[in-house]
């Protein structure tokens, strides 16, 4: 049994740590929050440069290498710190998109790109409200160029390109990939303004086909392993919220004694801490298993999805509570946390979307 | 990242196998015990048997020194010991306690002559051990146990009450905190013994739980006279000597306990609601999503236990979780899956209702795994003191002599 990231892998965590809590310190997270920049693009141009964003992306395309274990440890990083940088649309999302169904050709081309940092990429499939669902998507191919908008597309007021789920002519459901240089994007004020949000409308624009394949199944195995991938960003965010309510909780006093010696305040705490431990030991799972390319993808990225999606949600808003009154104002971080919570709750579907998922793999687990 | 045995692993794990399925009955599609009850004079005899031969095949007590028959071997081996056995219907629960945490203070405390007298019949399951620490005034708050032990001659002279002892009532032998001097602070006025649990004196009557079992007793001293040789540890030393034993407190890896979230899913889609399976039902679906997403977090915190012991770590206070959790969980699973039967689900009838039994059954024991070797209460505070680092309870006993502290009336 070897159920642990590898000793190289913690080397690297541990430097992502550092590097981050340096480099991406609350004061940097909050010129993205009060639209002084729509991110942070050093901080962007220094993770290029240490491979962090194609970490997952094979050498042969000008990636790291890591493999998928290599990106969920600086995923974890990455949401622990809040980063307001494009890493999840950009190395999660469009690079993951081109791995599963790009050509060859297409993969040289945008990879090595993407890698590097000079290209970010993102990708549209919300058309308004509802959760991800085949029925939603009503952008449509024709001739080559694709009509419609999407929104809320994340990262799509910085992104050079965008990968679009769209329907061609005969109704099929394929990504399309879009150069955004000419295309309207309207910037969307969201309730986590530490990542740009944006909506694109597509009035014509040329795009190329990934691949050859398409279906709703392509995009459904898409979402599947960013699930993952942000699980461990969840997980980040949760720790981060657990460890700033532990630190207040240890330094408060009230009625003469830390709130961190009282009851009420611990129980708090424990419960947070178990989430989170839940949480990472299933996030841990979907990670061995994007880098053994099992076949238990699927459910472990719902089972994964879940319980991070709930445990950044409990740590983050009883981080708030365990803050008082001052944990409710803009000057003190907590609400960075509860923000970026509900950001990455909602991106790839919420809960009610990913518990139906669950059930249904189940059923047809024990139904084989 | 694999979830593969290291080759040591590998080749214990296939002699554990060997040896159980030269010796045991494979466990393969028989349902699980629906109703409980206690274990009968028969019973105990299978389970001394089974436990011979587990100690004949160096099967038993596996970390142990190999002078007193064991092998020395990492914890990792007696978790793949149990992973293996899970498979196979063999006796349980008797010589869990004096193996897992009797033997061990004793190994730690007891004179050479004693060891040699008192560890060899306990390996091999010919005597039995409990562990009397529990008290109605000492649960949560153990050190505040009341039983005096006076000294006489070379004897200690023991009158008081212990609490919750498993299986006392099938023990030959049992370990006992008691207070010394209650002039001291609560936790420096303690002694711990071992006893003869036929001495003069001992009186064990049987709990009637909730569940209807009866696996739990009260455990009466008057004037039960212990000698000062049977003494572990200094006088007023039996705090220290306590956390001893419980840090033995078994690992609770590989315990599955029935219902799980599989027996839920099958009844949900056995029984219906609005005219359709209730799996169809979306309420029904997020809870069964729930669950899973708790069982598997459970699971693989385990794994990450047992890499943690493959290494030769110490699992820390963390594994704290895996109590806290599973608990409520069979407590919810329990409970939920009586809400989709209905009526039928009040019903305790093999004719009628057998197939009900584990969610019933597990409905009026589930309390006793939320109270039961330390509380949900007791962990949370674990977890934030031991883990978290979070400053103690501000305590209203400290430093007070211990027949200064306030009493209430229950």
């Amino acid at each position: 049994m070897n159920f642990d990231f590898s000793d190289d892998l913690k080397q690297l965590r541990d430097q992502a740590r550092r590097f981050l809590s340096e480099q991406c310190t609350p004061s940097v997270v909050r010129r993205s929050l009060d639209g002084q920049e729509t991110f942070a693009a050093g901080l962007w141009k220094e993770m290029a440069e240490m491979g962090w964003i194609g970490a997952a992306i094979p050498e042969q395309y000008g990636g790291a290498g890591l493999g998928y274990e290599g990106l969920c440890v600086l995923a974890e990083e990455i949401g622990r710190a809040v980063a307001p940088v494009p890493f999840s649309s950009s190395a999660y999302l469009a690079s993951e998109a081109i791995l599963l169904a790009g050509t060859e050709a297409q993969k040289k081309s945008w990879l090595p790109q993407l890698a590097d940092g000079s290209v970010i990429g993102c990708f549209a499939l919300a058309e308004g409200t509802g959760n991800p669902d085949p029925r939603n998507v009503r952008v449509r191919m024709a001739g080559g160029r694709l009509t419609g908008s999407k929104w809320p597309v994340a990262d799509g007021g910085i992104a050079h390109i965008a990968i679009v789920a769209a329907r061609d002519e005969a109704g099929e459901i394929a990504f399309y990939l879009v150069d955004l240089a000419n295309v309207p994007k309207r910037t969307l004020t969201t309730l986590d303004p530490s990542r740009d949000h944006a909506r694109l409308d597509l009035d014509g624009v040329q795009a190329e086909k990934l691949g050859e394949a398409g279906g709703w199944a392509s995009v459904q195995a898409l979402l599947d392993r960013v699930a993952i991938m942000m699980a461990f960003e969840q997980v980040g965010g949760a720790d981060a919220s657990l460890q700033m309510a532990r630190g207040y909780a240890m330094e408060r006093f009230a009625f003469g004694r830390p709130i961190g010696s009282f009851q009420a305040i611990k129980h708090k705490l424990a419960d947070m801490y178990v989430a989170l431990e839940l949480a990472r030991s299933n996030a841990y799972y979907g990670a061995w298993a994007l880098s053994a390319g099992s076949s238990d993808i699927p459910l472990a990225a719902a089972v994964a999805r879940v319980s991070a999606t709930e445990a950044f949600h409990l740590a983050s808003k009883e981080n708030i509570q365990t803050h008082g009154g001052v944990g409710f104002t803009w000057a003190v971080d907590c609400h960075l946390y509860y923000r970026r919570s509900k950001n990455l709750a909602l991106a790839l579907g919420g809960p009610p979307f990913w518990k139906n998922r669950l059930v249904d793999l189940l059923e047809t687990k024990n139904a084989a | 990242m694999d979830f593969n045995d290291t080759p040591e692993e590998a080749a214990f794990r296939a002699e554990a196998r060997a040896f159980l399925s030269a010796n045991a009955q494979p466990k393969a599609g028989s349902r699980p015990t629906l109703r409980q009850g206690g274990m009968d004079a028969a019973g105990v005899e299978q389970a001394k048997d089974w436990q011979a031969k587990k100690a004949d095949a160096g099967m038993a007590g596996l970390t142990w020194p190999k002078k007193f028959g064991g092998r020395e071997a990492s914890p990792i081996l007696q978790v793949i010991y149990n992973q293996e056995e899970e498979d196979f219907t063999v006796p349980r629960g008797l010589f869990e306690i004096g193996l897992g945490m009797c033997i061990p203070t004793m190994m730690a405390y007891a004179k050479p002559e004693q060891l040699d007298r008192y560890v060899q019949p306990a390996l091999r399951g010919e005597e039995v051990w409990c562990q009397l620490f529990s008290e109605p005034a000492g649960g949560s708050d153990l050190a505040a146990l009341r039983t005096r032990a006076e000294p006489d001659g070379d004897d200690w002279v023991i009158n008081g009450q212990k609490i919750w002892t498993s299986g006392a009532h099938l023990s030959d032998f049992g370990i006992v905190v008691v207070r010394t001097d209650p002039n001291k602070p609560k936790h420096e006025g303690l002694t711990f013994f071992f006893l003869d649990m036929k001495s003069p004196g001992v009186e064990i009557r049987p709990i009637h739980q909730m569940s209807g079992a009866r696996h739990f007793n009260e455990v009466f001293f008057t004037d039960v006279r212990i000698p000062d040789a049977q003494r572990l540890g200094g006088v007023g030393q039996g705090w220290k000597v306590s956390l001893t034993t419980l840090m033995n407190e078994r690992l609770a890896v590989g315990e599955t306990p029935r219902p799980d979230v599989d027996d839920l899913l099958a009844l949900s889609r056995s029984v219906t609601l609005d005219g359709e399976p209730a799996i169809r039902d979306s309420a029904v679906r997020e809870r069964i999503a729930d669950l899973y997403a708790r069982s598997q977090g459970l699971k693989f915190t385990r794994f990450r236990t047992m890499t943690a012991l493959s290494r030769g770590d110490t699992p820390g206070p963390e594994n704290s979780i895996a109590k806290l959790v599973n608990g409520t969980k069979l407590q919810d699973i329990a409970s939920f899956g009586l809400d989709l039967i209905g009526s039928a689900g009040l019903v305790v009838d093999d004719d009628l209702t057998e197939a009900y039994g584990m969610f019933q059954s597990a409905l009026l024991s589930s309390p006793s795994l939320r109270i039961a070797g330390g509380s949900d209460e007791i962990l949370r505070n674990i977890i934030a003191e031991r883990v978290l680092g979070l400053p103690p309870d501000i305590r209203a006993d400290k430093g007070i002599p211990f027949n200064r502290v306030p009493t209430g009336t229950r």
